[in-house]
């Protein structure tokens, strides 16, 4: 039998919480084609920053994403630094550490509690996400909310923790250190788990390249990359640390970095908190001079990426934001092909994709006078005539 | 019995189970709840489910055949209830049962999936003809060594293929089939084969929630939805009473046996819970090799054991 089917996962699908459409061409159950479409939830920040001042866009980028509510102001703020030349005290980047990893640590126990679900596996989904608790909790004592921290600010970090909240912090990262570890050897040694995940998804190492995968997907296939230990920020040149990363580029292996991760993350936090210095938090930044910069954080999904231009004035002129799913989710084109749609399912979440962060607006303009070529009825119709022409295909 | 006394127990055992796999389902779901940290839902909570699917409107998808759609589900439940009934009556007389009657039930249990899988086809959607196509190759897949595993207890019981003298045999010298090695190794394969039946973790492949949004059941809504919840629910309750009947002893009517057969029977369903939530689903194909190339070795071999047991007197084989 050789009949292509069409297999529509999205624009609202159980897999995932946000709008995203794939469609999967199936020959039985094997995948010939894959068309990934994102695009249903595109809100406007990079424009809506350009409206406002230095200091309220990291109100605004944290809300990018809801679970890398830290990577990304914080990498917006490094930008706006660079151009300012500011020096930013030690204290500062130790807290702006701590709150890094504990969003490391919740972002991935929250994919694991999810991949769990997707394999039907939803007892690992509830303990995953049992244990993510305290470390949200940790998040409320260091920044007094579970989610979007508002805790960066240009030159340093908005509050102080005082000693007992480091204590706390510490506890609670290092009382969730032995459940994560058993989570970790729970998913290493399971063998149904292995013969779901092992050899299935494979990105290769070229193709991971080619792709310029980033963060976990990267590590996965083989790329030891991480802008921590590259072009290291906040206070990862000050800790010992180490990146983890694996060869074979399966969704196991893609699994077993982020646990592992997770594991090395709390380990951070514990000597962040027993080495931070004293002294001030912030570097008072009076005003931002004209230039431009990029400042880049690892988020837990892989490399967060922004640029900002400033004019002198107030306000950004420029500010753009990429974020890791942006690299990874093309990805798809060289790990689903192939494979069979149960697998396609664990494949796709196997990148932690990340669809509203990546939203992003295309228009096509005629490159000498500038004007757009399409408004908005002929793009409808369009879509129309490719509808048709897709249904005389089927 | 007369004929109409016959056609009275049945209804009256097909309305029990009804009920008693409400309460298996909440069971299910009590302690799946419990595994996961959660309080879990209370008691009414599959009965109020019932309900309020009866009350939903029932959809027909354009691209779908009504009849046979609309059908299925019926088809489903009738085919479980009967079996359920045929299975009640040699548990509460031994005389209940007719000869024959174990091949009957095994027609009987393998007709919910083929009505699925009708249902399925019928409804029009690509998802749930992914579905069907898996849950066909899951019913060839444990069919197999389901009934070679329920060919143990037809040995160990002398060749009867009636569960009443089956239960009466192991209930008497002989002692239940599960409590010999061939017993145990039947009842291993017999239990995967029933949580396969049952469509759960980890085969429910035919339904995988997050990869083809409940696949056969992905166009039903409103009572015949509900319809399959019901006879879903009631093949939870009455597949633990096959067990019991063809490898552990059936119901013995006294002080002890009555709490004895709850206990087997609560065993049973958190078995198969357990099982349900300690496993991540298969793929079809590792699904159809762990049945063919795993399962159906082990229960030949358990057969070939009750077998030499039986002629030579080792009633421990």
């Amino acid at each position: 039998m050789s009949h292509k089917t069409m297999i529509n996962i999205g624009p609202f699908h159980p897999l995932q919480e946000e709008a995203e459409f794939f469609q999967l061409y199936v020959d039985g159950e094997r995948v010939v084609d894959v068309d990934v479409r994102i695009s249903y939830n595109h809100r406007g920040i990079e424009k809506l920053d350009e409206s406002k001042t230095f200091d309220q866009v990291p109100f605004v980028v944290e809300r990018v994403c809801g679970i890398c509510s830290a990577s990304h102001p914080l990498a917006y703020v490094q930008a706006v630094e660079d151009i300012a030349h500011v020096q930013v005290p030690e204290r500062a980047l130790y807290l702006r550490t701590i709150v890094n990893e504990l969003e490391r640590i919740h972002s991935h126990l929250l994919w694991v509690g999810l991949a769990g679900h997707f394999l039907g596996y939803n007892t690992v989904f509830m303990w995953a996400w049992k244990y993510r608790e305290p470390i949200l909790d940790a998040l409320e004592v260091a920044t007094g909310s579970r989610v979007n921290y508002a805790n960066c600010k240009i030159g340093g970090v908005r509050r102080d923790m005082t000693d007992e909240q480091l204590k706390e912090i510490d506890r609670l990262a290092t009382e969730s250190y032995g459940p994560v570890e058993m989570l970790t050897k729970a998913v290493i040694d399971d063998p149904v788990l292995h013969a779901r995940l092992k050899n299935v998804g494979v990105l290769s190492k070229a193709d991971a390249r080619a792709y310029g995968a980033t963060g976990p997907t990267g590590r996965g296939s083989g790329l030891p990359i991480d802008v921590r230990r590259d072009d290291p920020y906040a206070a990862y040149d000050r800790i010992d640390w180490q990146v983890h990363y694996e060869e074979s580029g399966d969704v196991f292996a893609k699994a077993k970095v982020r646990l592992l991760e997770t594991l090395e993350a709390v380990k951070i936090i514990q000597r962040a908190v027993r080495a931070i210095p004293g002294g001030e938090i912030d570097a008072k930044v009076q005003n931002i001079p004209p230039g431009e910069a990029v400042g880049h954080v690892e988020a837990p999904r892989g490399e967060t990426f922004h640029y900002v231009r400033s004019d002198g004035s107030n306000y950004p002129v420029r500010h753009k934001v990429r974020a890791p799913s942006f690299n990874n989710i093309p990805t798809f084109k060289a790990s689903c092909i192939g494979q069979e749609i149960a697998d396609v399912a664990i494949t796709l979440a196997s990148v932690d994709p990340c669809y509203s962060c990546t939203e992003r607006m295309c228009a096509a303009v005629d490159a000498e006078s500038g004007r757009r070529m399409f408004d908005f009825a002929q793009l409808v119709k369009l879509s129309q005539e490719k509808t048709q022409r897709l249904r005389r295909q089927l | 019995m007369s004929v109409p006394a016959i056609i009275l127990t049945y209804l009256a055992a097909a309305a029990g189970t009804l009920l008693l796999g409400l309460a298996a389902k909440w069971f299910d779901r009590k302690v799946t709840a419990r595994v996961q940290y959660r309080k879990g839902p209370p008691w009414y909570q599959p009965v109020a489910d019932v309900l309020k699917l009866l009350h939903k409107e029932t959809l027909v998808p354009s691209t779908g055949r009504g009849a046979g759609f609309l059908i299925a589900p019926a088809i489903a439940l009738g085919a479980t209830a009967l079996a359920a009934a045929m299975l009640w009556a040699p548990l509460f007389a031994h005389e209940g049962s007719f000869l024959g009657d174990l091949i009957v039930v095994i027609y009987l249990l393998v007709i919910p999936p083929l009505a699925t899988i009708l249902g399925a086809s019928a409804s029009g959607s690509p998802h749930a003809a992914v579905g069907a196509s898996r849950e066909m190759k899951l019913i060839l897949a444990y069919e197999l060594p389901f009934v070679l595993a329920l060919l143990v207890g037809v040995i160990h019981s002398g060749w009867t293929l009636q569960l009443g003298k089956m239960a009466a045999d192991q209930q008497g010298q002989a002692g239940a089939t599960l409590y010999s090695i061939s017993g145990v190794l039947a009842m291993i394969v017999a239990i995967l084969a029933v949580q396969a039946k049952l469509g759960q973790v980890p085969f429910d492949l035919a339904e995988a929630e997050c990869e083809i949004m409940s696949g056969v059941f992905v166009e039903y809504s409103g009572p015949p939805l509900a319809l399959i919840y019901i006879s879903r629910a009631m093949l939870l309750a009455t597949l633990p009473l096959l067990l019991i009947l063809v490898f552990w002893g059936g119901l013995k009517l006294t002080l002890t046996g009555v709490p004895a057969f709850l206990g087997k029977y609560l065993l049973l369903l958190t078995l198969v819970t357990l099982i349900r939530n300690t496993n991540p689903r298969l793929r079809i194909d590792q699904a159809v090799r762990f049945f063919w190339l795993g399962l159906t070795p082990l229960a030949v071999l358990a057969a070939v054991l009750a077998l030499v047991g039986r002629y030579k007197g080792l009633s421990w084989l």
